[in-house]
């Protein structure tokens, strides 16, 4: 099978030289969920980023390629990311839900953000809307098509984001934390939601996060960073019941867990 | 768990409402109920919108309660101001979320750590100097981040710049509001081993909030599951898992992530995947045969 996308080699510099990502390479398939683990300062939102060619200011391309579908994203430091970005390649923040527009109700922007990728009517797009808004489980999506950004709660607007950026049906989606300012209880429900896409959809995710609890529960593979590169990269089960890195196991260890017979196991 | 000690902090039936002008009021705190121990560190545990940092800004007099009492040590202190609040406030400290946000920018560590000492009239000079790299070394920063400013210093350290501002005025209590939320898990687990360490030295009482069960269950004795402005139920930490009965609660223990199960259940997995291939094996012999 020919990879969804691959990394060879990739480096990007920051504005005082500092190797932000230092020669990373992976690759990964249709349809499979990544998870990348490391703390703050590791490089992991630089890589997410450095894919869809949205390098913070001062951020530098300094060597490797990237590649989506055999297509060339990147080389020689030469970037091409028309036709793929926002359509074939979404991506979610930690905070999507604070870049909705404040003065425009969900619905108008929503709307316009489908009809730019799809011809289609609004009412088609509505329709897609509020289907990808259900499909989140969000209760009541005609109360949040016509709602304002700032009469939804953290985590409403955090799903009407992610909705927003799976409705054009990208074959990779990049996610940077895309749970960790939500509660516990919305977080499991928005890492379900995610799966349930890739099974339906089967969309390939890459999902950057500093607790390995989360890569576990939702990726079929974990990598491991620090200092831009990988330091290990495997199948989720082997990289938390057999970590090679001694990195790794502490990553593991410092994830709290609930002391007593908590899941009947 | 049966106290014998009278309790150093009691929250009487403390209610706190808001009123927003064209709004409906929102309760926030309804009839809270809550008693606090000396040397004991008590876990509230809740989500966004449960009115654990309410209750936070109600006990330490950043806002004031719409009825109930707040005791401590006996006395009611739910109306304290002026002077007697300022002594109060003492006794109280309080260590927040973002502690990027708490700094003066332009406020070197040592003077951040310095200025209670000075304002309570605790020590002076050379002395609070002393202090101050006493403090830092007290909660593991290196003296010589008494001379940097925030801004050199990462998230960890920071909080750990704040906890030994907290710690300086030697408070009866110290409440954490989301203190190690922001934080990367691996440095939460270093400042969470930083607070056991210190209770066990100091003997302070503390108030533990968080969203994480799992965090609060670890550094604390009891915990108080708040849902929607009550206390919905307090459990002895060690028997969380045994003896919380409310649904929310149960919901809390469901959604929290552990590695340890995750790698149960693959192992279980795999191995039912290796006992069908087995199966079909034997099936396959057992026909060619």
């Amino acid at each position: 099978m020919k990879p969804l996308l691959s990394v060879n080699n990739l480096s990007v510099t920051y504005k005082d030289d500092s190797l932000a990502l230092q020669k990373l390479s992976f690759s990964m398939n249709k349809g499979e969920i990544i998870g990348i683990v490391g703390e703050s300062g590791s490089g992991k939102s630089t890589l997410i980023r450095a894919l869809l060619g949205l390098l913070p200011e001062g951020g530098r391309y300094t060597g490797g390629e990237i590649f989506f579908q055999e297509k060339v994203l990147l080389r020689e430091s030469r970037l091409n990311w028309r036709g793929v970005r926002g359509k074939r390649i979404a991506m979610v923040f930690q905070d999507s839900g604070s870049y909705l527009n404040p003065i425009r109700s969900i619905g108008s922007q929503y709307i316009e953000a489908i009809r730019n990728h799809f011809t289609v009517t609004r009412k088609t797009a509505q329709t897609m809307a509020l289907n990808m808004l259900s499909d989140m489980g969000l209760d009541d999506p005609e109360r949040i098509m016509c709602a304002y950004p700032s009469q939804l709660s953290g985590g409403m607007k955090q799903r009407t984001a992610i909705a927003m950026a799976v409705t054009m049906e990208p074959e990779l989606l990049l996610a940077d934390e895309p749970t960790s300012a939500l509660d516990v209880t919305t977080q499991n429900e928005v890492m379900n939601r995610l799966s349930e896409l890739r099974s339906r959809q089967g969309t390939g995710m890459i999902i950057v996060t500093h607790n390995i609890a989360i890569a576990a529960h939702m990726a079929d593979r974990i990598g491991v960073m620090r200092g831009g590169t990988l330091v290990e990269m495997g199948d989720t089960f082997r990289v938390i019941s057999d970590p090679r890195h001694e990195y790794t196991r502490k990553l593991l260890s410092a994830v709290p867990e609930l002391e007593g017979n908590v899941h009947g196991s | 768990m049966a106290h014998e000690e009278l309790p150093i902090l009691e929250l009487r039936n403390l209610c706190k409402t808001y009123e927003l002008k064209g709004h409906r009021a929102v309760d926030a705190l309804k009839a809270v109920h809550l008693e606090l121990y000396p040397g004991e560190c008590l876990g509230i545990v809740g989500e966004s919108g449960s009115g654990k940092s309410t209750l936070a800004r109600c006990v330490t007099h950043l806002e004031r309660v719409t009825s109930g009492q707040i005791r401590y040590r006996q006395q009611d202190i739910t109306r304290l101001n002026g002077k007697a609040l300022r002594q109060q406030r003492k006794q109280i400290q309080m260590v927040f979320q973002e502690p990027s946000a708490i700094f003066n920018p332009r406020m070197k560590i040592g003077a951040f750590i310095r200025e209670p000492l000075i304002n309570y009239k605790i020590m002076k000079g050379q002395q609070a100097e002393q202090e101050v790299l006493r403090l830092l070394e007290r909660v593991g920063l290196p003296t010589a981040v008494a001379d940097k400013y925030p801004h050199e210093l990462s998230g960890g350290e920071q909080q750990r710049a704040v906890i030994a501002r907290a710690i300086g005025v030697e408070p009866d209590i110290i409440l954490f509001d989301e203190a190690t939320s922001a934080l990367d898990v691996s440095i939460q687990q270093q400042i969470l081993d930083l607070l056991v360490e210190l209770r066990k030295d100091t003997g302070i009482s503390s108030i533990f909030i968080s969203h994480d069960l799992a965090v609060v269950q670890q550094v604390s004795d009891r915990i108080a599951v708040m849902y929607q402005g009550e206390v919905v139920e307090v459990v002895e930490s060690s028997q969380l898992t045994s003896s919380a009965n409310h649904p929310y609660t149960r919901n809390l223990m469901a959604s929290a992530l552990s590695v340890r199960e995750m790698k149960h259940r693959m192992r279980v997995q795999n191995l039912e995947e290796e006992q069908k291939q087995g199966q079909r094996g034997v099936l396959q012999e057992s026909l060619s045969g």
